[in-house]
């Protein structure tokens, strides 16, 4: 039989595809719906929080943190509660990681503060002694990009469903109509925040990297849960 | 068959792909040296602004190493060998010779938008899958027209049963394709939101844990169709024509191949033990990891027994000696993994610098030490001349396997002290380290890994000066070597 194939690369290849698909069709589809449901109470993210996402991407975080508290002794008492499929419903991509160079995320929101990430990110040994984090100062000043951001969320609401309010439409006019929500939430995590230039920025209508990013990781955690009941 | 003394094969594409190889193999595992330093000395950080840290560069580093010079090595070895165990010569195929060079040219482009957009930092942030939707169709292109190369050469064969090596490569393209579109399915937003915000930005069409499933499933399998498949084809051309033997056993090439190949998918989920992916798929990860060492260890074993009664060529003949010790890493890296899948190990390993360790002795020892030896071997047969240094190649030899010893034995301790540390509780039950005691506690290993990149990398250099010798400058050979290559 296998001489047979060997001659007849039409068959050959069909063989080696069914062969290979198998496994994807048994142990994916069957749970693709029941994992992709929201716990109780769960927000999307709001539109600087996707904006902080796509620096979070950016910059790369996943090479060395982890969001993904796995159900050890060990791992809850030093980062929380263990994770839970449908806290991710919302996250595109999954920001799982699989390196822990530095500590895992998934809660950080619960125990560290603007202000903190503000010192960490400008100089992570002013906060950790020993760390071997590099500085990301670029953040200060690169702007974020909120409209791209307000894209993704039009984008998850109309085609995946994603509950965004009313007021979250495609096109020029409803972004522009929206944007002032977007600088108010800046505005507000700014105020905590001491650096001039990020302070001059928001300001001046632009929303610096780390103002979003901050808003991201503080989003990590307990605050984005029982926004409604 | 009649004799094919007289069939000129046609080395245009091959010697391409063998530059590509040589230019991303190079700058791949400089940047590879260059983040492994920054995490033993981190101003190294600060040497390129925002482009320089090491989160923006690991993506660089792990996509250039696995587009740039694997994929380039398994083009180069594929335009070659395929030609000859088909009996067929590319020149004899207008559609193949066109799609060829037209293949090449998109090559070069996507690998350098890759370069380019990684380091501006459009990414995807899945890992080996980061780059953004508009490269993502240009590599269908590619891999199309190298599916549309390899059928053509296929239906024009003088030689009617496909040898080991063409099931492997058809292997591979058919399952990058498949796992490499179901992966990238996104939807670009600019398009879905009216026209906002930037044109390159999409979003995963999965979410949470079904984007991870979908991930991993494609992450551990194009370590299986990129790094395992097609070199397992390579071995099986280039240890027997390079040694004059026959591949040990018909048999076990056939039980190993189609054993890989339904095994080898399963494994994926091993890659999020104790995650939210349930429990029965993280088991049948664990459970089919184990399997897996049946026909990764066929292989390599066939390969090993094809040098019986012949062992002596391993002491003077340094291609022998790569290929014998790629695939003895082989058989490190493919025990290695299962372990790591076991729950009770993975426990510890998850997270850690294990893992990219468990990576390195299989890219480095395997893969890199296979595509060196195959070009080597193909160099004097392209080029017309014999190998310019057979010391030079020695000493590479020893150069290497010495970086890639002290890479896995350094990240092995470092992982399992991290693993161990993560852990620790002191008599009261609480957690007896900060997460910082983990990291500045690893400094020497992370030392030590840096200094076996600059040591794989001198190799690498030691071999790119030794090919471009060999294309240039060394002797002319007035006829083909049968077996073993001529080296000065």
């Amino acid at each position: 039989m296998f001489h047979w194939l060997e001659k007849n690369p039409f068959f050959f290849a069909v063989g080696v595809f069914l062969v290979i698909a198998f496994a994807g069709l048994v142990e994916i589809l069957p749970n693709f719906a029941e994992a992709s449901r929201p716990v109780t109470g769960l927000r999307p993210y709001t539109v600087l929080e996707l904006a902080g996402k796509e620096v979070y991407k950016k910059d790369n975080c996943i090479a060395c943190h982890s969001q993904l508290i796995r159900p050890f002794k060990s791992e809850t008492d030093r980062y929380g509660e263990y994770s839970l499929s449908g806290e991710y419903a919302y996250d595109r991509p999954f920001l799982w990681g699989s390196k822990r160079t530095g500590p895992d995320l998934h809660r950080v929101g619960n125990y560290r503060t603007t202000e903190w990430h503000e010192n960490h990110m400008w100089q992570p040994n002013s906060v950790v002694p020993g760390s071997i984090m590099p500085a990301y100062k670029h953040q200060f000043t690169n702007v974020a990009d909120i409209e791209t951001a307000y894209a993704e969320a039009v984008t998850v609401k109309n085609i995946f469903k994603t509950p965004y309010g009313d007021d979250i439409k495609a096109g020029k006019k409803a972004w522009e109509a929206y944007r002032p929500k977007v600088l108010a939430e800046a505005r507000k995590i700014a105020s905590q925040m001491k650096n001039k230039d990020v302070k001059d920025m928001v300001k001046a209508g632009k929303v610096p990297e780390v103002v979003a990013l901050i808003a991201y990781l503080n989003s990590l955690g307990a605050k984005r849960y029982n926004a409604k009941k | 068959m009649q004799s094919n003394a007289a069939l000129e094969y046609d080395y245009t594409i091959a010697k391409l792909y063998t530059y590509t190889a040589i230019l991303f193999g190079f700058i791949g595992m400089l940047i590879g040296t260059l983040i492994a330093s920054q995490l033993a000395f981190p101003e190294l950080n600060y040497l390129f602004g925002e482009y320089g840290t090491f989160s923006r560069l690991r993506p660089l580093h792990t996509n250039v190493v696995i587009y740039g010079f694997t994929v380039s090595g398994i083009f180069a070895t594929f335009y070659y060998l395929s030609q000859r165990v088909l009996k067929v010569s590319m020149a004899e195929s207008k559609i193949a010779m066109t799609a060829g060079k037209i293949q090449f040219v998109l090559y070069v482009i996507a690998a350098t938008g890759m370069v380019i957009s990684e380091l501006m930092g459009y990414t995807q942030s899945k890992e080996y899958a980061q780059m953004e939707w508009p490269l993502d169709l240009l590599i269908v292109v590619i891999w199309v027209l190298w599916g549309v190369i390899m059928f053509a050469l296929i239906g024009i064969r003088r030689e009617k049963a496909l040898y080991i090596s063409m099931w492997y490569f058809i292997a591979t393209f058919l399952g990058v394709a498949m796992l490499y579109l179901f992966n990238n399915m996104a939807v670009p937003t600019y398009f879905t939101s009216g026209g906002l915000g930037s044109i390159m930005h999409s979003v995963s069409m999965y979410s949470g844990t079904n984007d991870a499933l979908v991930q991993w499933w494609w992450g551990h399998n194009a370590v299986a169709f990129v790094f395992t498949v097609p070199i397992v084809g390579m071995i099986y051309y280039f240890l027997p024509k390079e040694s004059g033997q026959s591949v040990y056993s018909y048999k076990l090439s056939l039980l190993s191949f189609w054993g890989l190949m339904f095994v080898y998918l399963w494994a994926g989920s091993h890659h999020l033990l104790y995650s939210t992916v349930p429990d029965w798929m993280q088991t049948m990860g664990s459970v089919f990891s184990v399997v897996l060492i049946l026909p990764s260890w066929g292989s390599a074993i066939n390969m090993l027994l094809t040098m019986k009664g012949e062992w002596n060529q391993l002491t003077d003949n340094p291609l022998i000696k790569f290929m014998v010790l790629a695939s003895t890493f082989y058989m490190l890296s493919t025990l290695e993994g299962p372990i790591q899948a076991i729950k009770s190990v993975n426990a510890i390993a998850h997270f850690t610098d294990w893992i990219p360790g468990h990576v390195h002795d299989g890219v480095l020892g395997w893969v890199a030490f296979m595509i060196m030896s195959g070009l080597f071997h193909m160099a004097p047969r392209m080029f017309k001349r014999e190998i310019y240094s057979k010391k030079l190649i020695e000493a590479q030899f020893w150069i290497q396997t010495t970086a890639v010893v002290l890479y896995f034995t350094s990240m092995w301790i470092a992982g399992i002290t991290q693993g161990m540390m993560w852990r620790a509780v002191d008599e009261y039950g609480n957690l007896m380290y900060s997460f910082i005691d983990t990291v500045t506690v690893l400094h020497p290993y992370y030392a030590i890994r840096a200094l076996s990149g600059v040591l794989f990398v001198t190799g690498f250099v030691m071999f790119a000066y030794n090919m471009i010798k060999t294309m240039t400058s060394a002797k002319e050979l007035t006829e083909e070597p049968q077996f073993r290559t001529p080296m000065a």
